[in-house]
């Protein structure tokens, strides 16, 4: 790291990511465990899968079955699909706006671990006898009466996971507001930068209402609270309206990103720059602004009246419409584009039809009178999958093979790269696409098993097998990693060539201060500004070669982290056991020494000398 | 950053708190977190009077029979005064008068400490008199909603101990001047909340 002679060995490999606070790093971790969920939640789906293969299958009880469905939606939106989003947008935003780091990298770690320590918290459950079964959604009529501490390490562990995420949005926000580089004005940013710079804004309303929630959701059961207890006064439909105002957003958090990861895409394989871009920055922050104001939609069928209801019609439809300017500069930057078919395109290029045909169906659900009709059937599984499947995670896979050689410094291979993409994307509409008619047909959501002779039996088998092929593709893309990981044939700055923003101006991987010199910023595309004009480093510094300060480590995180892991285990065995009631003191008190401990000592950083960056300079000269 | 580095009231900074780059992160961040803070408040907010003197049959507890206005106005006062003197902290701040500003954020705290100790003197006189966490509904959200704000204070006064005797030896720097000013901010803040909860939960709940 830094010109102090590093120790070697496993211990202080080890000691070096758990102190880490660089944020390509802290990206890097934030993509191992986001995609260990990944296939956890995978492996789930693919259970429920299994069970629903034949009509009458008694492969999985239907205790089992709540566990499972439960945890598969909890586990993919809270541990995969935003821990990797996450990922991205540590290791990537920073460089696109010519920064050396993120506003506040202690926080940035803590958030990590916090989501860390939640996701663990969570699946450990699987091995205390039971994991939470009230879906995903949670809805207390359910959550409350719920046997066992399924439901509480559903609260607890979110409640952790769900602080990172907020410090982690703030930590964002503060970033691009404070840290761009010189003449990086905010209509010069990258759409990636300005959908993390919206989805955090989102992070920061939304996940307020969750910890109010979760906190709710824990006193009732474990401190006797009333909240969601009718016979005590208390009122269920009051969770739902916290829990849509945080999971209704939630998916513009999730799928901003997504839009922000295509946007950078297509024109770098379109050769083109970007359709529309200033629609495009308004379409973000107009879909971040309307994503609040219709979470009741998710209501339509508890009784709110027709007007509230015709209100939250209205607005949800609306959301169609900035998303309908974003889906025609897409396809208008393809337009007349030359058009390079690589794997992150070919994403890109299969997400427009698969994310249009989920939107379809969501403004169908728009209308509430249809709602009544599609309510709770196998449609609703089938729009959201469509939309966080097509929009989400066919975003994840594009930034994973776009971005993977900015991060490893190694290109993951296009052939691979194709037969996961053909697996993938055939799997998933044959997966989603039948459930729109087991929808219409009747089958009902959250069912475990359904009779014979319904004429849903052709029907779930498509699906199944789809889910299988589906596995088949990330289990391609697992081997590919591991594949180019062992070949580590090292690329330059810029591997794709038609590289457009900053972020393939530095190094791949970067160096940890990012850039030896803070770079100018031209205009948009600054990169592809810069090589235009014949300059082909892609990069004007815009100061003199000076010290750079850095950040130092600290295992003060993962310490906080670790006495909030301990305080829950303390508080759900707290009257169950005699060791209960002192974990929980324990585990606060630990948390709080350590968080005293990080405000009473000073921690300055320290200078990265001049000599220092001139000698990684030339020896990256020497490579290229 | 120089620790060390000695000022003097002439070359000491107008906007210490935003004097340098890690200073202006600190208070663009602090504010954003105080705006997250407003949405958590207001879901309280919402819940406690979605659930007001909302109970079991035979309701035991209504706001009309159990809050005592004269109680909550001390409490009001001391919490209001504290705001003003953490102003005052704030003008000897800028000023370069580390000792005034040392000795009005102790004033701050002592009166934040005498809130917080009525607060647990309502509490304890509530739940002696039955009305406990799990008597009802209502009661569950009230002590929700009043035990945030006064957590709130408490780690208040926790954070401000700390800065005052960490920093008692050596004096303002541009460092901890960052630290003081978003604890005013903070400080403020509770005490914003604390007038809605005077004005949403008290004086509604007395008058009707």
């Amino acid at each position: 790291m830094s010109s102090v002679a590093q120790k070697k060995g496993f211990g202080a490999w080890l000691w070096d990511w758990l102190t880490t606070v660089d944020h390509k790093k802290i990206g890097i971790l934030y993509l191992l465990g986001g995609g260990f969920f990944f296939v956890l939640g995978g492996i789930e789906a693919v259970l429920i899968r299994i069970q629903l293969l034949h009509p009458n299958s008694d492969l999985i009880s239907a205790g089992l079955f709540n566990q499972l469905i439960t945890m598969h939606g909890t586990t993919m939106i809270f541990l995969a699909a935003m821990p990797i989003l996450f990922g991205f947008m540590n290791a990537i935003m920073p460089l696109q706006i010519g920064a050396r780091d993120v506003a506040f990298p202690f926080i940035n770690s803590l958030g990590l671990w916090m989501f860390i320590f939640g996701g663990l918290f969570l699946n450990i459950s699987w091995f205390m006898g039971q994991a939470p079964d009230a879906g995903w959604t949670s809805y207390t009529s359910l959550a409350i009466t719920s046997e066992g501490h399924g439901v509480d390490f559903y609260s607890i562990g979110l409640q952790i996971a769900g602080g990172g995420t907020l410090m982690s949005g703030i930590n964002f926000l503060v970033t691009i507001i404070n840290m761009r580089a010189p003449g990086m004005t905010y209509m010069r940013m990258p759409l990636f930068t300005w959908t993390t710079f919206i989805a955090s804004a989102m992070i920061l309303f939304a996940f307020p209402p969750l910890t109010i929630g979760l906190f709710f959701l824990t006193f009732d059961r474990l401190f006797g609270g009333n909240f969601f207890d009718h016979t005590m006064g208390g009122n269920t439909i009051i969770w739902e309206h916290i829990f849509w105002i945080f999971g209704h957003p939630e998916v513009y958090i999730l799928i901003l990103p997504a839009f922000g990861i295509f946007s950078e895409v297509f024109p770098t394989f379109s050769r083109k720059r970007l359709f529309g871009y200033t629609s495009m920055v308004f379409a973000t922050v107009l879909i971040g602004f309307l994503g609040f104001m219709v979470w009741a939609h998710h209501m339509f069928t508890v009784g709110l009246g027709s007007t509230a209801n015709a209100i939250f019609a209205v607005a949800t439809m609306a959301i169609a419409v900035p998303t309908g300017v974003k889906i025609f500069n897409w396809l208008l930057t393809m337009w007349g584009g030359s058009i390079k078919v690589t794997v992150p395109m070919l994403y890109a290029i299969g997400f427009i039809p698969s994310f249009v045909m989920g939107g379809v169906t969501g403004i169908m659900q728009g209308a509430a009178p249809l709602d009544y009709q599609l309510h709770d059937s196998y449609f609703i599984v089938a729009h959201f999958h469509y939309v966080i499947i097509g929009g989400v995670v066919l975003s994840i896979l594009a930034a994973t093979h776009y971005w993977w050689p900015k991060m490893f410094g190694t290109l993951l291979d296009e052939t691979l790269g194709k037969v996961t993409f053909w697996f993938f994307f055939i799997g998933f509409h044959m997966t989603f696409l039948i459930q729109h008619w087991l929808g219409f047909w009747g089958m009902p959501r959250r069912v475990f098993t359904y009779m014979d002779g319904q004429g849903w039996n052709a029907a779930n088998y498509i699906s199944t097998i789809g889910a299988f092929l589906m596995s088949i593709g990330v289990i391609v893309l697992v081997y590919n990693i591991i594949v180019t990981t062992v070949k580590n044939k090292r690329v330059g700055n810029d591997p794709w060539g038609d590289g457009r923003t900053l972020e393939w101006a530095t190094q791949s991987p970067p160096v940890y201060y990012n850039f030896p010199q803070t770079p100018l910023v031209r205009g948009l595309d600054t990169v592809w500004i810069e090589k235009q004009e014949g300059n082909e480093s892609g990069y004007t510094p815009a100061v003199p070669l000076q010290d750079i300060h850095m950040p130092h480590g600290s295992i003060i995180p993962f310490l906080m982290s670790f006495g909030l892991f301990m305080a829950g285990f303390g508080a759900m065995f707290r009257l169950e056991t005699s060791w209960g009631l002192s974990l929980l003191v324990f585990g606060l008190f630990w948390t709080f020494v350590t968080m005293s401990i990080r405000s009473v000592k000073d921690d300055l950083g320290y200078y990265v000398p001049k000599e220092e960056i001139l000698r990684d300079m030339k020896r990256e000269g020497g490579q290229k | 950053m120089d620790l060390n580095k000695k000022f003097t009231p002439e070359t000491w900074p107008d906007n210490p708190e935003t004097a340098t780059f890690e200073a202006k992160n600190k208070f663009v961040g602090f504010w954003l977190f105080l705006g997250g803070e407003v949405i958590l408040f207001a879901t309280l907010f919402a819940t406690y009077l979605a659930l007001k003197n909302k109970g079991p049959a035979g309701l035991e507890f209504s706001t009309q029979e159990l809050y005592e206005l004269p109680l909550v106005f001390v409490m009001t006062m001391l919490l209001l005064t504290s705001s003003l003197t953490s102003v005052y902290a704030m003008y000897h701040l800028r000023n370069y008068n580390f000792r005034k500003m040392q000795l009005w954020l102790g004033i701050t705290a002592f009166l934040g400490l005498g809130f917080l100790m009525l607060e647990v003197y309502e509490f304890t006189h509530y739940v002696q008199l039955g009305f406990t966490y799990g008597n009802s509904a209502f009661s569950s959200s009230f002590y929700t909603l009043v035990g945030t704000h006064g957590f709130h204070v408490a780690i208040g006064l926790v954070w401000i101990t700390l800065l005052i005797f960490r920093n008692a030896k050596r004096g303002l720097n541009l460092y901890n001047a960052t630290k003081y000013y978003t604890f005013s901010l903070y400080w403020h803040f509770i005490d914003v909340i604390w007038v809605f909860i005077f004005t949403a939960v008290y004086l509604m709940g007395v008058v009707g």
